[in-house]
This record gives structure tokens, C-alpha cells and sequence, in this order.
């Protein structure tokens, strides 16, 4: 019995200025599911993810979160329904510190009481024990890794039961995309439904349940993520194998 | 007989301290062009005018408490009376300038030039409006009524008037709790988030166009109390004032460093104190010449200013 549908994307049609970006993508993501988004270069991945936020919005096609339409509200909305994005390139706000950070990524829940968001701090600590130590520190100054962990940690600050992720693995030495992907999968756990796009589609699907192959702003291929791992023609695309 | 050298030395130290007093209301109003720049990357050239309208608001308030005279009109609770409502209405001017002058046209995404042309509009609708409605002749403000002329004393041989302290002491704190606003608060880290990556602050699920409305009001509402201040200082006010005090604080806010609060501040010291100890030793005809060449030499030769950030260190918006 599959879980119900978390977010649903149809055919969607977007536009960035005269060029079409996304030409007409279907996908699903279900309660609980890592669902991985694959593609090359200028495939249309980050555009999905800027459309889901409305960062974007789609010339035709619809997006529903939970049972309802969210393709025309605003940003901040968006967020403040569940849904929260660690973006490509991390894009920390390197003038604050640490804690700044983290406190803005709580923004949309600046109404709950301080108790609750202390204890998704604590949650954030424990996830990334590094952040803690460098709190008061501005978040410029960090690693590329350290940043990586602090926009995860920010982003899950805003308590979202949907967690996209563009990118996570690109700029980082092996040994933190292991990391990172460890954490994916422990917030996942948690209970966390992630949608990741990757260029680094075997360690995603590793721990993807489903993934979706997109070229050109099409959705080419969509299974699960064993059999996407076995397909000839990603493995060729993706996995560097003749 | 002493030499005409030393009577300047003398006056000196009188000069500096009118120098601080004028540098901390620089500021004041510079804060206004850094804040805007910092969230918008424009500089709203109509901020001159609403420090106009501010010292116009200040004016008629006190006129209105002279007529009615209740007698007693002591600075404790005047000025107060005088500052808040020219902050509250000089703030919301700002957000109505940046609403119906700025907003059409920074959404539309064209081209930078297009708001600050419009900004040159909103400035020249503002003086002509306070022109027709005010008349052109200048307006007095009783300032000895509040501060009389004897209100002056010693300092370590330098004497200062009580005003010019009040003058300090109003900035100053104005300054400070804006920077207690903006470093401490939610508020403030949605400013500066929304400086720094805006679009990455509406993905926090900050709303950018109340952000830029609030900095809007925050920056106007300053540059209304400084225009309080200077016309309770010069005493004479006309609809014009706007434009060489908005190129001052303008300056002071690049000298600083354009986008930094604390730039802004230091900026405004520097050129007030460089401006009236130039005064002092050259024709104070050239008081402006002074202030000028300092914005071109910072464009020169350091054109991030004293805090700068380099423009490259931004990202685009």
C-alpha cells in the first residue's frame, strides 16, 4: 500500500524569459520517500525546485502540497506550509554568524514559543555537533563543508515535512558527500520526506528510494532507484560507464 | 598682539565640536541612503527632500505650540513633541515613495537607471509641492524660545551651546538604536538577509517587499528628525534645504562606505569635522567646495569607502 501522494507536480510549463525551461514534468513524491531528481546540466532540475517554491512560477501545469494547490502562492507561504529548500551553491548569508544562520531559517515560525525552537536548535546541533562549536562565528568564514552542513541545518529549522535539495554533494570532498548523505538519510529517518537533484547520481540513488531521470526539460525515465541504478542508458549519463 | 594664526588655533577647538554636531546629523541622514542602498542597491536621491519635509513638520509643530502658548515650553518634552511627528509622517513619506516612485519599477526588472531617475522626479514633486504649499520665502524656527541663547557653558576652555550638545545626544542615539534594531532583532536579520541574498531571504520566507517598505520608514524617519535638528539649529528653513544637505549625507554615506551602518556614522563624523576645521582656515564660501572634493577624492581613490565592502563581494540581485 503506497503512502499518499506528499507533493505533486503536473505537467508543468515553465518559462525563463523566452526559453522554455521545463517542458511539461510530472512527478510525485509520497510520505516518508527520499526521491532523487536526476540530469544533466540545463535539464531543468533547479528550475523544478525554483517552481515548487514559486521562486518561479509555472506558465501551465499545477503543483499541489498535501492535496492542495500551492503554484500561486508566494514564497513565504510555501515555506511556512512545510516545505524548505537547501539550495545549490549553499548560498549561507555569509555576513551573520552561525546562530543568525540558524535563526533565519526559523523565520517563518518567529510566532512559536522560544522553548520549540531552542529544541530544533539542540536537533540541529546534534545533527551537525560542529555548528555548535562555532556559533558566534560568521558563516563566510566557514569551510565549504561546514557551510553545506549550515544550510542543512537551516533549512530544517523551519520544521518543513519536505526538504528539497539542490545539489548537496557539488564542491565537496568525498569524504563529506558521505557525510552529507549519511545526514540525508538520518533526517529522512526522522521523518523528513526529501526530494534531492544530484549530478552525483550513484551515491544518490544509493539512498533514494525513487529517482527521476530529466533531459531538456522532460521527465526521460521514472523508477525506482534499484532499477534506474541497473538501466543501461543511466548508467552511460550518469555513472561514467561505457 | 597675537597673530591672526593663532586666533584661528584658538577658535579651533569651538570649530570641532560644531563639526561633531554637524557630522552626527550627517550621519543621521546618510544612515538613510546606506540602509536603501543595502536593500535595494539604489540610491534614493529623494531622501534630501524628506529631511525637508521633516524640518517643514518640526517648523509648523512649533509654531502650532508658540500660538497656542501654553507657556513653559521646555526642551524636555518638546522636542520630543517635535521629533516624533516628523519621524512618523517623514517615515511613511519614504514608504510611499518607494511604493508608487520606486517598486512599478524595480519589479519590472529593467534597468538600474530607471529608479534613480525616478527618484530625481520624486525629489523635484516634493520641493515644488512644499514650494507651492509653503510659499518660497523661508520659514523661521523659534529656537531661542526652547534653547535660549544663554543656554551655553564651558567645556575645558571650549564654549558650547546646550543645543549643539542636544543635537549630538539625539543622533547618537538615534544612530544606536538603529544599530540595536538592526544587529539584535528579527526584524534587523531580515534587513540584512534580505541585503545579502534576496532571494535566498524569501525562500527563509521573508516577505521582501515589507522589508524594503520597512527600511523605507526607518531611513525616512531618521532623516526627519535630523531635518528637526538642523532647523532648530540654523533656525531658517526653505524648500530647497534638501538638495546640498541630501549631497552631504550622500557623501558621507559613500565616505563610509555605502551599505554599512556604522560607515554611514563614522562617514558623516569625518566629513562634518573636515568640513568645519577647513572653515576655519579658508573662506567659508568654499565650505561646500571642501565637502565635495572629499566625495570625489573617496571616488577617486577608494571608492568602497572606509568600511567598504567591494561592490564584487555581493551578490547579484
Amino acid at each position: 500500500m503506497p503512502e499518499p501522494s506528499m507533493l505533486k507536480l503536473s505537467d508543468l510549463v515553465t518559462y525563463y524569459g523566452q526559453m522554455m525551461a521545463l517542458k511539461g514534468v510530472s512527478l510525485e513524491v509520497r510520505q516518508g520517500e527520499i526521491v532523487c531528481l536526476l540530469g544533466g546540466n540545463a535539464s531543468g532540475k533547479s528550475t523544478t525546485m525554483k517552481t515548487i517554491l514559486g521562486l518561479v512560477r509555472p506558465r501551465e501545469g499545477s503543483v499541489e502540497f498535501e492535496g492542495n494547490r500551492i503554484d500561486r502562492l508566494a514564497t513565504g507561504e510555501i515555506v511556512k506550509r512545510g516545505i524548505s529548500l537547501v539550495p545549490e551553491g549553499r548560498r549561507i548569508f555569509g555576513r551573520m554568524t552561525v546562530w543568525e544562520n540558524l535563526a533565519m531559517g526559523s523565520y517563518v515560525r518567529r510566532a512559536d514559543p522560544k522553548a520549540d525552537i531552542d529544541h530544533d536548535m539542540e536537533r540541529v546541533y546534534s545533527l551537525f555537533p560542529r555548528l555548535k562549536e562555532r556559533l558566534g562565528q560568521f558563516a563566510g568564514t566557514m569551510s565549504g563543508g561546514e557551510q553545506q552542513m549550515l544550510a542543512i541545518g537551516r533549512a530544517l529549522m523551519a520544521r518543513p515535512r519536505l526538504l528539497l535539495m539542490d545539489e548537496p554533494s557539488m564542491g565537496l570532498s568525498p569524504v563529506f558527500v558521505d557525510q552529507v548523505f549519511d545526514i540525508i538519510k538520518e533526517i529522512n529517518k526522522q521523518g523528513t520526506t526529501i526530494l534531492v537533484v544530484e549530478q552525483n547520481a550513484a551515491v544518490a540513488l544509493s539512498i533514494a528510494n525513487r529517482g527521476y531521470v530529466l533531459q531538456n526539460g522532460r521527465i526521460a525515465a521514472a523508477d525506482t532507484a534499484a532499477a534506474l541504478l541497473q538501466a543501461d542508458d543511466v548508467r552511460r549519463a550518469y555513472l561514467g560507464e561505457e | 598682539m597675537t597673530s591672526p594664526m593663532a586666533d584661528l588655533l584658538s577658535i579651533l577647538p569651538q570649530q570641532l565640536v560644531f563639526g561633531l554636531a554637524l557630522g552626527t546629523v550627517y550621519g543621521l541622514i546618510a544612515l538613510g541612503y546606506t540602509m536603501v542602498y543595502g536593500v535595494l542597491l539604489m540610491i534614493n536621491f529623494a531622501h534630501g527632500e524628506v529631511f525637508m519635509i521633516g524640518a517643514y513638520i518640526g517648523w509648523a509643530v512649533l509654531a502650532f505650540l508658540l500660538n497656542h502658548a501654553v507657556g513653559g515650553l521646555h526642551p524636555i518634552w518638546v522636542l520630543p513633541v517635535l521629533l516624533l511627528p516628523a519621524m512618523v509622517i517623514c517615515g511613511v513619506l519614504g514608504m510611499t515613495i518607494e511604493r508608487f516612485a520606486y517598486r512599478p519599477l524595480y519589479l519590472r526588472g529593467g534597468s538600474r537607471l530607471a529608479p534613480l531617475i525616478s527618484a530625481f522626479g520624486a525629489s523635484i514633486f516634493l520641493q515644488n509641492a512644499v514650494m507651492l504649499t509653503q510659499g518660497a520665502r523661508m520659514k523661521v524656527y523659534m529656537t531661542n524660545t526652547l534653547f535660549p541663547r544663554t543656554w551655553r557653558f564651558d567645556i575645558f576652555g571650549v564654549n558650547v551651546s546646550v543645543l549643539l550638545l542636544v543635537m549630538i545626544a539625539v543622533s547618537m542615539s538615534l544612530t544606536w538604536g538603529l544599530i540595536l534594531l538592526v544587529q539584535k532583532t528579527t526584524l534587523g536579520r531580515s534587513i540584512r538577509a534580505v541585503s545579502e541574498d534576496r532571494e535566498m531571504a524569501s525562500v527563509m520566507g521573508v516577505s521582501v517587499g515589507q522589508v524594503v517598505g520597512l527600511t523605507f520608514f526607518l531611513g525616512s524617519a531618521l532623516g526627519g528628525a535630523a531635518g528637526v535638528l538642523v532647523g532648530l539649529y540654523y533656525t531658517q528653513i526653505d524648500f530647497v534645504m534638501g538638495y546640498s544637505a541630501g549631497l552631504k549625507a550622500f557623501t558621507a554615506a559613500v565616505l563610509g562606505g555605502i551599505g554599512n551602518i556604522k560607515g554611514a556614522m563614522v562617514g558623516g563624523l569625518l566629513l562634518g569635522i573636515i568640513e568645519s576645521v577647513a572653515v576655519t582656515f579658508i573662506n567659508p564660501a568654499f565650505k561646500d567646495v571642501v565637502a565635495f572634493a572629499v566625495l570625489i577624492l573617496v571616488l577617486m581613490f577608494r571608492p568602497e569607502g572606509i568600511f567598504g565592502e567591494t561592490l564584487s563581494d555581493r551578490k547579484k540581485v
